[in-house]
């Protein structure tokens, strides 16, 4: 039951590019429903622990379970074996991304990034993955852009069709990579309401960015990771008015003022 | 001397012998570029592979197969062969040379075109949960197709005239019929010459379906960057003429 309750277990993750120790023994829990921000100096390893959530990346060390289920490995008298990548491609379909360049299919209209999971991975009749791809568009505000290419949308819209485009995999667990950080300041708010309401709907959602105000607003915790370590947990208004670290101090200091 | 013979030259322009040449170019030319695709991709996908061994592999294909003439390479299929008692028909040879050199060539095309499409776009397509093959089919290949046209059509364009090396191993393609004309009827030079327009003809044509192509996969990105629109253009003269 307890079990059940996680969507996200990290537990003594570690992560070596080469020499390069990025992740030092990450431990994170992540319940169902919950929003949870991570914040930290670039390169503490943020971005990194998203990827290996959904095993873009590998880990070296430590486990990492979704809905209870190992992601990308399989456990054996031995150790972690990697998954083939048909498997691993499974794991994956309950899990959504969202990264900071948007990364949208630029050969794909709006509706055809959205449908191309659902048609192609879950095998889904076209023309019901293009009914819930513009179901989806409206949930996003974007009702009238479904036949428009990448390139004919701003910033702000084309990261509101990557949500959607998450969406329509009917994922657990939804990962942010920094969504707002390549948006002019203008289309940041249109992100981040499209966010708000999603966690309102009691999505899971495991949020990297800069955005403190919507930390404080919407995130049941903030996990602040420095040197690929989590160095505190708390809730947003506690972590805001009284870091339990130095560390934590220090690095409000700098981005709030 | 006899001189030009115009009478002779459109008589031959239209000759049905040589047609058929032509089109035995044209169904060649198709043929190999197929089997040099599937080739090419194989051999581009097995570069980029993690394993390597397989890099190895295709590495020495690509390089056996750049490295020495196709000349020599169709000579020894068709003529050297059958002594280890390897006999194929003069088509079989052609295809099976003029395909495996091809596909060496497109291989590089096609790995260099996998390679422009950034890393964000795997990143997005597994994501999504798409496994390799499938990520390769709706998302990576398209996108490459774009880069991979323009150089895929001039090599395909190559290979329209490429193919009269087949007339070694006596293929009746445009240029053997050609010659075996000129041995009935002595006509060297219009024979040739309309030999040289069907050739102008057919990499002509290739042109104007290359630049489908090229639009075709352009499109969704849009109007070429740098070059008002018409509308636009007009608009803006107007306000100048005020």
């Amino acid at each position: 039951m307890v079990m059940d309750d996680l969507a996200v277990q990290a537990v003594g993750v570690h992560k070596l590019y080469g020499d390069f120790h990025v992740l030092r023994g990450i431990d994170l829990e992540v319940r169902r429903g919950q929003v949870v921000v991570v914040v930290g100096p670039s390169g503490s390893g943020k971005s990194t622990l998203l990827r290996c959530l959904n095993h873009l990346e590998t880990i070296q060390r430590g486990r990492i379970r979704v809905c209870g289920e190992l992601v990308g490995y399989r456990e054996t008298a031995r150790g972690l074996v990697e998954l083939r990548d048909a498997e691993v491609a499974r794991h994956r379909r309950r899990i959504g991304m969202v990264f900071q360049q948007f990364n949208l299919f630029p050969h794909l209209t709006a509706e055809g990034n959205i449908s191309a999971g659902p048609v192609h991975v879950l095998g889904e009749p076209r023309e019901r993955a293009a009914d819930e791809a513009r179901r989806l568009l409206a949930l996003v505000g974007l009702p009238e852009k479904a036949q428009a290419y990448p390139a004919q949308l701003s910033g702000g819209q084309q990261q509101r069709v990557a949500i959607a485009r998450a969406l329509a995999m009917r994922p657990e667990v939804m990962l942010f990579d920094e969504p707002t950080s390549a948006l002019d300041p203008e289309m940041i708010s249109e992100v981040l309401d499209v966010m708000t309401a999603l966690s309102r709907q009691g999505m899971t959602m495991l949020v990297v960015t800069h955005e403190m105000g919507f930390a404080r607003a919407v995130a049941h915790r903030v996990v602040f990771v420095d040197e690929g370590r989590v160095v505190e947990d708390t809730p947003p208004a506690e972590f805001f008015s009284r870091p339990r670290t130095d560390r934590g101090r220090a690095f409000l200091d700098k981005i709030l003022h | 001397m006899a001189g030009w013979d115009w009478a002779a030259f459109q008589k031959y322009l239209l000759n049905p012998y040589l047609l058929e040449g032509a089109w035995t170019t044209v169904w060649l030319s198709v043929a190999v570029m197929a089997i040099g695709l599937a080739l090419g991709l194989t051999a581009a996908l097995l570069r980029l592979s993690r394993h390597r061994v397989l890099r190895d592999v295709a590495r020495f294909y690509i390089w056996l197969m750049r490295g020495t003439p196709l000349l020599v390479q169709l000579i020894i299929i068709y003529t050297g062969l059958p002594q280890l008692g390897i006999r194929l028909t003069v088509i079989q040879s052609a295809l099976i040379g003029l395909g495996l050199n091809e596909g060496a060539y497109l291989a590089e095309i096609i790995r260099a075109g996998i390679l422009s499409v950034p890393r964000g776009q795997f990143d997005a397509a597994r994501a999504v949960g798409m496994p390799y093959r499938t990520m390769l089919r709706v998302v990576i290949l398209p996108q490459a197709a774009r880069v991979i046209i323009p150089p895929l059509g001039n090599n395909f364009n190559g290979l329209l005239k490429t193919t009269s090396l087949a007339s070694v191993i006596s293929l009746e393609e445009l240029l053997r019929r050609s010659q075996m004309l000129i041995q009935l009827e002595f006509k060297v030079l219009e024979i040739f010459i309309v030999a040289a327009c069907y050739y102008l003809a057919l990499t002509t044509l290739w042109g104007l379906v290359q630049r489908r192509l090229e639009a075709h996969f352009g499109r969704p990105y849009g109007p070429v960057a740098g070059r008002p629109s018409r509308a636009i253009e007009g608009a803006l003269l107007e306000q100048d003429a005020r």
